[in-house]
């Protein structure tokens, strides 16, 4: 790339062209606050006039002198460097444009702050901070506000909403196609699914990735803390596991590293937080792989529906139903990891501890929104009994340790719980990052196929963060292809190849959300404002790094393919008989139904 | 949802069809659409979703954001009010206030027996003849408030 030459505040730098004013501006080592400006222009309409600043450009003449033309204000995150310009932006004009432009989003906006669960981490509130913006300033009427809490996911509350479609982009970027949009216009505009429905009646899979972006309070999860709360307060047998993506990202929220792994300190947490017992969801991670190996064998092997998808993802089952219900059959009909985790502890745990499975709370803490619509599926409970109970995200885990009082950092490192269920293998980890579950039953499916196992063990194909990925793989001489993908955009080229009868796979493992899992939408939020100690490109290298926590807690695990897990073997010897016997079935597999994209 | 009919169906994807080799073809769809129809409910937005790969959560903003597209099916005879700058000095907004009290109807509503839809329109570029109003593409130039009961009567006369 050229470089050219600008002046900020009075000193020559030099800057790659074709660059915004505001990414200039931050190589160079300054933050000019912006509240629509996301991810090197992922999103950045311009919307929220927050980093507005003082420009001049110049025009050399034969001589080379340069000629300045008016100063003037302008959008930094839309407006382009041009050679020789001066960007000023502690001008007093610039420095009260932009405590302006904040003091009016502010006059528009609920001031509820104290009750936001975006609080700690609200853009707005920051901006206000930076530019020295008071409340008040412009008073008036306000927009009419919608708050939509129907889906069991996320809370969509518009009177926090500041426009700046962040959100929308996003979601046209994970789901594909795009469930938010501008909706009317002037002041009465609002960000909505079509006809300002709920997201319940809407083409929305519950991912969670607008929640991610949203710099305020406008959208964020359906909390169950207090669920959680009553369920203690009940006496219940209240057990608690955890994902795997969450011991990757927690620590952000207690000032660690991003990519910090903190799997000990998280144990020791939740068990002073009253949970009877603390496990590993990667117990049932390592149950999902013998299942859904032994499925895909059976499939290859009777002439079923191929290629076979993978079925973790409720986001991704959310979008298979809504838009690709003539494909349902290629889904596999194991249900996800902490949903089998769930019936397995209220029948074989219960069982082998004289525990009522009704006295019983089982606790999911997840990376992901969309796990909180998925337990309250009616083929995910039995006579009522739901398999899983409450489901808390990375984030909501975080408030629960600090309303607790807990000093996190200062905390041991202790165990997961083992007893009768718990233990779990390197292949287990890995399902929080795209290509993961394809890594863990490819180790399984190799070592059924031919009885021995994958020499190295890895399969560095299907790792990485390529929209989509394949691999190879020979197993007695047939070869097996599959496919990974992440975010629906990349799983509907898939789809659409199936749809046609053109697909070359025996498997595919579909995520929700891009990056998979480590990125879910229930994840602590990467916003550069927060984290003052990363480096200036964590937006860009989070996924990285919270993916090489767990691809290294698989490398320290001694077992590393699901069907060496000792409880597990046990579970099927005492208990289910084999993979895909017809106990398994029905504890462990479920069933998909079509529906429509707007739903009255 | 509500479903369409068949030959609607065809008709939205032949008007989808015209513009295939646009670039941004949303504007001239929706713009035909509601020609052909009146107005452009949700499950035609759908349609168009289909064909062009645009969301409709973005479709229904456009259809929310432009005046001249409806939601709702539009009246026989659309009275189109102009409220621009130059209409409204001379008056026009007692015109549209007589317009919805005689037809009982607030601008966007439409007559029950489906003979009316009165709309307030910001400028039509008319200026020079304000205020103007609009029925059917049929302009009124140098409208009183008088004038406007003898309108509404020569058109329900033309329905008895």
């Amino acid at each position: 790339m050229a470089l050219i030459n600008i002046f900020i505040e009075g000193v020559s730098y030099q800057v790659e062209a074709g660059t915004t004013v505001l990414e200039a501006a931050k190589a160079c080592g300054y933050d000019i606050p912006t509240l629509c400006a996301y991810n090197h222009g992922e999103c950045s309409k311009g919307s929220c006039r927050v980093c507005l600043v003082e420009i001049q450009e110049g025009r050399r003449n034969d001589k080379g002198e340069i000629a300045y033309g008016p100063q003037r204000l302008v959008a930094s995150c839309v407006y382009p460097i041009t050679p020789d310009m001066k960007v000023i932006i502690s001008s007093p004009k610039a420095v009260s444009a932009r405590r302006a432009s904040v003091e009016l989003l502010l006059s528009n906006h609920s001031m509820k702050c104290q009750q936001c669960d975006k609080n700690e981490y609200c853009e707005l509130l920051y901006a206000a901070k930076v530019t020295g913006a008071r409340e008040d300033m412009f008073k008036g009427s306000m927009t009419p506000v919608t708050i939509d809490q129907l889906t069991p996911s996320i809370v969509r509350d518009t009177s926090k909403c500041v426009l700046c479609g962040r959100c929308v982009e996003r979601c046209k970027n994970a789901h594909g196609k795009g469930v938010l949009g501008f909706e009317k216009r002037g002041f009465n505009t609002i960000v909505a699914p079509a006809e300002n429905r709920s997201f319940a009646n809407s083409p929305c899979i519950l991912c969670g990735q607008c929640v991610s972006v949203c710099p305020t309070g406008a959208l964020m999860e359906k909390s169950e803390i207090a669920l959680v709360d009553k369920a203690m307060a009940e006496g219940k047998y209240v057990v608690v596991q955890t994902a795997p993506a969450v011991r990757a990202a927690l620590g952000e929220e207690f000032g660690m590293k991003v990519g910090t792994a903190c799997t000990g300190k998280m144990v020791a947490a939740l068990r002073r937080l009253g949970f009877k017992k603390v496990f590993d969801t990667n117990y049932a991670a390592d149950l999902t792989i013998m299942e859904e190996a032994t499925e895909l064998l059976g499939r290859i092997k009777n002439g079923g529906q191929l290629p076979m998808i993978t079925s973790c993802s409720p986001g991704w089952i959310n979008y298979a139903e809504i838009n690709y219900g003539d494909l349902l059959g290629h889904l596999s009909s194991c249900k996800s990891p902490h949903e089998m985790f769930g019936a397995i502890l209220k029948s074989y745990y219960a069982e082998a501890n004289g525990i009522d499975p009704k006295d019983m709370f089982v606790v999911s803490i997840m990376p992901c929104t969309a796990k909180k619509g998925e337990k309250e599926r009616e083929q995910l409970q039995k006579d009522g009994i739901k398999d899983v109970d409450a489901v808390l995200t990375t984030r909501e885990l975080a408030k629960l340790i600090k309303r607790s009082g807990i000093n996190f950092n200062k905390l041991p490192d202790e165990e997961f719980d083992n007893d009768v269920v718990g233990d779990y293998t390197g292949a287990g980890v890995i399902f929080g990052v795209t290509g993961g579950v394809m890594e863990a039953a490819l180790r399984t499916a190799y070592y059924v196929l031919t009885g021995k196992e994958h020499e190295g063990v890895k399969f560095e194909a299907v790792r990485g963060f390529d929209g989509i990925k394949e691999a190879m793989v020979e197993v007695n001489g047939t070869e097996i292809w599959v496919a990974v993908a992440h975010g629906m955009k990349n799983a509907k080229v898939l789809l659409d190849d199936i749809r046609a009868g053109k697909s070359k796979y025996a498997f595919i493992e579909i995520m929700g959300c891009p990056g998979g899992c480590i990125a879910g939408g229930g994840q602590p939020y990467i916003k550069p404002q927060f984290l003052p100690n990363e480096d200036a490109d964590i937006v860009d290298t989070f996924k990285a790094k919270r993916a090489a926590a767990l691809y290294s807690e698989d490398e320290r695990q001694t077992l590393r393919q699901s069907h060496n897990n000792p409880q597990i073997k046990a579970l099927y010897e005492k208990f289910l008989g084999e993979p895909n016997s017809h106990k398994a079935h029905e504890l462990l597999h479920t069933t998909y139904a079509a529906r429509e994209a707007f739903r009255d | 949802m509500a479903h369409l009919q068949e030959s609607a169906v065809a008709k939205i994807n032949e008007i989808c069809d015209r513009y295939v080799e646009e670039k941004t073809p949303l504007m001239m769809i929706l713009s035909a659409i509601q020609e052909e129809y009146g107005y452009i409910p949700l499950e035609v937005q759908e349609i168009v979703s289909e064909r062009t790969g645009i969301s409709v959560a973005e479709i229904y903003g456009v259809v929310t954001f432009y005046s001249f597209f409806s939601l709702q099916p539009k009246g026989k005879y659309v009275v189109g009010v102009c409220l621009g700058t130059a209409c409204y000095v001379k008056g026009a907004q007692q015109i549209i206030d007589k317009f919805s009290e005689l037809l009982g109807i607030a601008p966007g509503g439409t007559t029950e027996d489906g003979l009316f839809t009165l709309d307030a329109l910001r400028c039509i570029g008319a200026c020079g003849i304000a205020p103007a109003v609009t029925i059917n593409g049929k302009v009124y130039p140098k409208l009183k408030v008088s004038d406007v009961p003898g309108i509404v009567e020569e058109y329900r006369k033309m329905e008895a």
